[in-house]
């Protein structure tokens, strides 16, 4: 019969040799072994002070964007939940007044934007489909936590910090936006 | 008789009870950080780092062992027989501590005006005690087993029973032939024997193979561990234990080896005999010292030995395990004996 991978292989079934059935040679070739692992260097990473580098087109948590003077991205378009696959995007637009300029960029913007993060698979399609250049997924993952309710994650959760009330927490999150940006940009042109 | 029990002065009551309490405290802090040893050496050769969050390189973590098993909740089943399921533990950990009576951990010691043996009890069938108490230690077990009133625990301790009964034989044959070699069977004497660099290893390579052999199926010690095969029998004899009670079998495991490694060393290799350093040169304290110190590197290394066998290879069978002790262990055992015999009466005449 044709083997059916180049891998396939005869099973060896002669009766053990005396040097075989008596055990100690084998035993002493597999405690040399694991002798050699003992001095191996060790792959294990000490998480919290350690960590894992990402790859760089890993896709975490997501962040909804601002510009410079704090303003938000989002007009609540509904793209990015049209493109969702797994359907866990959730928003209510509304209308921007007068006197809200300083909080909105458009005069369109999400009054409840939702994200189901128990339902997001991480597929960064709404980034993709993003037009107003307002949401973002970032390197870091969602935490554990006691009940599905908190895994709905609301526009508290996900908008970046402001950039006056908060300069430094939004220079952090702005600046891996940047980084992000950058490494989408340059595997696009690979 | 009256005449040697006044014989004994307060000095040597005080004197052995300060070494018995030693011995006994040693021998709890080795067991202890046995478990530890056994972590790490686990993980180190599974490339993991092993235990390392309790204080430095993990340090503390058999003290939160301990302190775990102690504040766990006591539970004894219904259908248990209470006296006996309390006793098993503590006959386990009892005979776990007995056998520690009999071995020299050094030469004499001058402290103090006194010439202070390091060795609670010299007694001349030191090894016979040895051996009586090492069965004895199966009793722990077996009770534990078949008090708890569940199947898998009293498969356990039937396991146990069988394979000491069965290696208790091969170990004993092998240990005929080195006590026709040494003509004694005082520990201490066998030691002094070995002083002059030649240890009993020399004289008697099979016997100690298959002493070794049978020392991992005393101490149910991978590959013999099959009275707590974890896969089959849930935890073997003690499945139903918690808290303490079941710390101190885990414990009379470790002190078990920690005594074996010991009256191995002072059996084939030369106890507290340190290899290339000439004793007699030193002062007796020195070489007090220096003996104790190569017996703790020889008891070291036979744990690490233990260890290492245990995460190499896997579990014998149940009836690989017979085969090899009955088939294999003792007709060996035999034969080392009669050569033995027949060499040491040729060299006599």
């Amino acid at each position: 019969m044709n083997a059916l991978t180049s891998r396939a292989k005869q099973v060896d079934r002669r009766p053990l040799s005396f040097m075989e059935r008596i055990y100690l040679p084998a035993i002493l070739k597999g405690m040399s072994i694991t002798l050699r692992h003992f001095f191996k260097k060790k792959v294990t990473i000490n998480y919290p002070e350690e960590k894992r580098p990402f790859s760089p087109v890993f896709r975490g948590l997501h962040i909804l964007n601002r510009d410079e003077e704090g303003r938000e991205n989002c007009t609540a378009c509904g793209l990015c939940a049209v493109a969702c696959p797994a359907e866990a995007i959730t928003m209510e637009a509304a209308e921007r007044l007068s006197g809200e300029e300083h909080l909105y960029r458009e005069e369109k913007y999400a009054a409840k934007y939702e994200i189901n993060m128990l339902r997001c698979i991480f597929c960064g399609l709404c980034e993709e489909a993003c037009p107003k250049d307002a949401i973002y997924l970032t390197e870091t993952f969602a935490p554990a936590n006691f009940n599905r309710r908190s895994f709905i994650y609301g526009k508290d959760h996900l908008v970046i910090p402001h950039p006056q009330q908060d300069p430094e927490a939004f220079a952090k999150a702005k600046g891996l936006i940047d980084e992000r940006k950058e490494k989408v940009k340059t595997e696009q042109n690979a | 008789m009256d005449n040697f029990i006044l014989a004994i002065d307060l000095a040597l009551i005080i004197e052995k009870f300060v070494f018995i309490t030693v011995i006994i405290l040693t021998s709890l802090v080795i067991a202890m950080y046995t478990t530890y040893a056994e972590r790490k050496v686990a993980g180190f050769m599974q490339d993991r780092l092993g235990p390392n969050r309790a204080g430095p390189f993990g340090l503390l973590q058999p003290l939160a062992d301990g302190l775990k098993l102690f504040f766990k909740e006591e539970i004894i089943p219904n259908s248990a027989n209470k006296f006996l399921f309390v006793l098993g533990p503590a006959l386990a950990m009892i005979t776990a501590m007995l056998t520690s009576a009999v071995v020299p951990w050094g030469n004499k010691v001058e402290l103090f005006g006194r010439s202070i043996e390091l060795q609670i009890a010299d007694i001349n069938i030191g090894i016979l005690y040895v051996f009586g108490v090492v069965s004895l230690g199966v009793y722990g077990i077996m009770i534990g087993g078949w008090a708890s009133n569940n199947k898998y625990s009293l498969m356990g301790g039937l396991r146990a029973a069988s394979q000491i009964i069965s290696y208790e034989l091969a170990m004993g044959i092998a240990l005929i032939a080195l006590l026709m070699v040494t003509g004694t069977l005082s520990l201490r004497e066998m030691v002094q024997q070995q002083m002059n660099g030649n240890w009993n290893i020399l004289y008697q390579p099979l016997g100690f193979l298959i002493f070794l052999i049978c020392v991992f199926a005393e101490c149910n010690r991978t590959p013999f561990d099959l009275p707590e095969a974890e896969n089959e029998l849930v935890g073997g004899y003690h499945s139903e234990y918690s808290s303490m009670k079941l710390g101190f079998y885990l414990f009379s495991e470790y002190v078990n080896m920690f005594i074996a490694s010991a009256v191995m060393s002072s059996l084939y290799f030369g106890g507290y005999d340190m290899p290339f350093v000439d004793e007699t040169q030193l002062s007796a304290n020195v070489a007090a010292i220096v003996g104790a110190a190569a017996l703790l590197i020889k008891i070291v290394f036979f744990l690490f030995l233990f260890m290492w066998v245990r995460w190499t290879i896997p579990r014998f069978r149940y009836d690989q395990l017979m085969n090899l002790g009955w088939k294999g262990l003792i007709p060996l055992a035999l034969a080392n004996m009669l050569i033995t015999g027949a060499v040491v009466l040729f060299l006599n005449k």
